[in-house]
């Protein structure tokens, strides 16, 4: 296991996990709105924000599958070593990481189960940026309407469709996170 | 003047210390030691062990002098101190078979190999109030027999071996925990065995007996109950074996149940089966029948809706601590909800005065 | 302050853990009811001890802390669970709802509007709208999933029959964004009309139930009701004797053994507010001394 692995951790877990958790209960229950959060120094092409979300909300009994360039030996043995969550394939993933393109399929996740949709994975994509710009969000969560940089709009249309199944987003760029619940609407030109 | 209900925080304060004072009683009269309650009321120990779902005689002694003998109020501390407990591993599955059993008895033969061993019992005394306890007397020391040399073999293995009794399948699957998981229903067996073990032993008791009376009745022989020591074994992987990390006290009942047939199956006698923590003969027979009822879908048999066949019934009804939890908090302030049915009942009882003066 | 015996917040980080993530599901499918490992905890099921697990896993150490049991914070249960966050997170507590940022509670929704930055957490009995229609577990999930609530609206409707209105008058079923039917918690019904459009968050706990349900702000939260029947968000006709405010709710105290009675706002808050602004009801001394 290499030096990288043993770093970049939570250096206080509790009170760490505990604002990264609010940031993102934020992020989630008002979809658009951009947070920071701070604690994890993850391996790339793990941004800060995903590298805490992850160490918040993963450990030994939520399966995460890493996609794409994210599938590599520094990610792999830091998230072995700091939260202990067994690496799976698309299909039986609680959290997936990864940039978008590396994500599609959405059809590989699991949406949940009509009984049980809260069963559904949660996807964090790795952006470059994350502004409050084009696509067009409404709905639980959001006043008005609200804006995100979303890397495209059809794939989350067909997300909503299947409500109150569906998958769930949270956005990380650098330390900043947005989220998308199944729950929101979405419209208008992507960007990016 | 009204003046608002002030001053929780003193009131809770001061409860505490009356309660404290209250605990300890005359205190012309010797207190009571944690080392006494554990040897010398073991079966109330055992009770808060198994309810508890907590193997610690030391601090199931203590939870029953913190609770001043209330054993549902002692099991809660316990469980809200399990809580707290890292999971540093599980154990591999005790061997029942390699027990040291202190009580041996089997209803369904007259003899049988390893012997039966009736043990530290309370059947055949006569339950006459022995005044002589009041007095401090020395116990004279109990007749001893050297131990018995290897494994007892378990009485459905004998039945097993003629076919006579369903078999029971070996399955090295985790079981689940519903300490860990949400309890989802249907259960599968395990999770219904782990329910029951550490459910109220008067709700298993009284489900148990209504199966005898008729509401889902089984028929139970008990085939064997025994009680005894075994060892606690966990794989240590740097190790790659296992080692002995101790040892606990179990009762285990199996019961030998009227057979059942259908046509691809002849007749057999079937299961139930009890497992409980320390000496607690009273619950592991009362587990096992209750567990034989539950197991009415598998075994093809008719719901003939008695309780104990009731699942969902039993499983979400059998935890003490839920029950009293929920039972005793309708004395917390309910004045706002009783408050808006004051409202509604006042209001529908003018417009139903009102209509009938009408009619008048 | 904190007691260094116990993890910060009580609860270990797994435990944590699986409830934020129990939490974030509930929002993303507002009204749903998540099942969660829900631990024991050293009060009593039946006490609160969804609504302390879900705030443990919230709070953070500059969180202010308000705890309401039937709209007071002076309750004994209040006192207990308020202590309980200050002896295991060092949080600051306040009795002002403007103040907090965390507020669990018991049976109400605070009279001030509540506003975002801010969690409401309920603590909820009995999770199940449909509980006392149907007990069984696996038919009321089976009902939810295919949306089938009729068996609700013919409860409602048999009310109407009997006593011509809805005799429902807390803990009265909402449909949260045209989707799932969802209990508010034993809430009186006076209180319906703020779950919905709410600029705060709320959370929702059942921890012997071990559910865990939310409604994010801004969500449509829609009481039951009929055309004919329309809902209605009642309280006792009167003003607070203390305080005068004639929007609040209101308890009733029995004074004395020959009838007499008066009523003062449940929120104590919200009342001792309107009194330092000088505000006067029935029963109030002349002066404030």
């Amino acid at each position: 296991m290499t030096g990288i692995a043993l770093g970049g951790g939570f250096s206080h877990p509790p009170e760490q996990a505990a604002r990264a958790f609010r940031a993102v209960l934020e992020a989630v229950s008002r979809p658009g709105t951009i947070w920071t959060v701070e604690g994890a120094v993850p391996p790339a092409p793990l941004t800060v924000a995903a590298g805490t979300v992850l160490l918040t909300l993963a450990d030994g009994t939520a399966p995460v599958h890493l996609a794409g360039d994210a599938d590599c030996q520094p990610v792999r043995d830091w998230i072995t070593f700091h939260i202990g969550a067994p690496l799976v394939g698309a299909e039986g993933a609680m959290f997936a990481v990864g940039r978008w393109q590396d994500l599609l399929p959405l059809g590989r996740f699991h949406p949940g189960d009509p009984d049980y949709p809260d069963r559904a994975a949660t996807l964090i994509v790795l952006m470059n940026d994350l502004t409050n710009a084009g696509a067009r969000l409404t709905g639980p969560g959001i006043k008005d309407a609200a804006r995100l940089s979303l890397p495209e709009i059809a794939a989350f249309q067909r997300n909503a469709v299947q409500f109150p199944l569906g998958l769930d987003f949270i956005f990380t760029a650098g330390d900043r996170v947005a989220a998308l619940p199944r729950s929101t609407k979405v419209e208008g030109a992507a960007c990016m | 003047m009204y003046v608002a209900v002030k001053g929780g925080e003193r009131a809770i304060d001061n409860a505490h210390a009356w309660l404290a004072e209250e605990r300890r009683g005359d205190p012309g009269v010797a207190e009571l030691g944690v080392a006494q309650i554990r040897e010398q009321l073991a079966l109330a120990v055992n009770r808060v062990m198994a309810e508890g779902s907590l193997f610690d005689p030391d601090l199931a002694a203590l939870a029953i002098k913190q609770a001043r003998g209330d054993l549902i109020e002692a099991v809660f501390l316990i469980r809200a101190y399990r809580t707290t407990l890292p999971r540093l591993g599980a154990s591999n599955p005790v061997d029942t078979g390699a027990m040291a059993v202190d009580r041996r008895v089997s209803a369904t033969f007259k003899d049988l190999p390893g012997g039966q061993i009736l043990g530290p019992t309370f059947d055949y005394t006569h339950r006459l109030l022995d005044f002589k306890l009041a007095a401090e007397a020395a116990v004279p020391e109990a007749a001893t027999a050297p131990a018995l040399a290897g494994p007892v073999p378990h009485v459905t293995g004998f039945l097993n071996r003629d076919g006579l009794i369903e078999g029971a399948e070996r399955s090295d699957a985790t079981p689940p925990d519903l300490t860990r998981e949400p309890m989802e229903l249907p259960a599968d067996r395990a999770l219904r065995l782990q329910a029951i073990t550490r459910g109220d032993e008067g709700f298993v008791l009284s489900m148990a007996y209504s199966t005898q009376r008729g509401y889902g009745r089984t028929h139970a022989f008990v085939g064997e109950l025994r009680i005894g020591r075994v060892a606690v074994e966990m794989d240590i992987p740097e190790l790659g074996f296992a080692i002995e990390i101790g040892e606990v006290e179990l009762t285990e009942c199996e019961t030998v149940n009227q057979f059942k047939g259908s046509k691809t199956e002849p007749p057999q006698f079937t299961r139930g089966y009890g497992l409980v923590f320390g000496q607690s003969e009273r619950k592991a027979i009362a587990m096992s029948l209750v567990d034989r009822a539950l197991r009415w879908k598998e075994l093809g048999e008719d719901d003939t809706g008695a309780p104990a066949q009731d699942e969902e019934f039993v499983l979400m009804h059998c935890d003490n601590i839920q029950a009293t939890g929920f039972l005793e908090h309708i004395k917390l302030p309910h004045y706002v909800d009783f408050q808006s049915e004051l409202e509604l009942v006042r209001r529908l009882r003018a417009e139903a005065m009102a209509v009938q003066e009408a009619a008048e | 302050m904190t007691d260094q015996a116990y993890n910060f917040a009580y609860l270990d980080e797994q435990t944590k853990r699986m409830i934020r993530r129990a939490i974030l599901k509930g929002l993303a499918v507002p009204g749903y009811q998540v099942p969660f490992a829900s631990r024991e905890m050293p009060m009593p099921y039946g006490w609160g001890t969804g609504g302390v697990q879900v705030t443990a896993a919230c709070l953070t150490p500059e969180d202010v802390l308000k705890v309401i049991d039937q709209g007071a914070d002076d309750t004994t249960n209040a006192v207990s669970i308020r202590k309980f966050f200050q002896r295991t997170a060092g949080v600051r507590v306040t009795e002002s709802t403007g103040e907090a940022s965390v507020i669990q509670t018991r049976h109400r929704i605070p009279e001030a509007p509540l506003r975002e930055g801010q969690i409401l957490v309920y603590q909820v009995p009995i999770p199940e709208p449909l509980r006392f229609l149907e007990p069984r577990e696996a038919e009321t999930r089976k009902m939810h999933e295919l949306e089938e609530y009729g068996l609700m609206h013919v409860k409602l409707y048999e009310d109407i029959a009997r006593h011509g209105e809805i005799a429902t008058s807390y803990a009265y079923p909402v449909k949260v964004e045209g989707r799932y039917v969802m209990d508010p918690s034993p809430i009186p019904k006076f209180d319906n009309p703020k779950l919905g459009d709410c600029p705060a968050i709320q959370l929702f706990g059942a921890g012997r139930e071990q559910r865990i349900y939310a409604v994010p702000p801004y969500t449509q939260v829609v009481s039951l009701d009929f055309d004919d029947h329309p809902f209605v968000a009642s309280k006792a006709p009167h003003d607070c004797d203390l305080c005068g405010a004639d929007e609040s709710y209101l308890d009733e105290v029995i004074i004395d053994d020959a009838g007499g009675r008066m009523f003062v706002c449940s929120d104590t808050d919200f009342c001792a507010g309107r009194q330092a602004a000088g505000h006067r009801g029935r029963l109030s001394p002349a002066e404030v001394v």
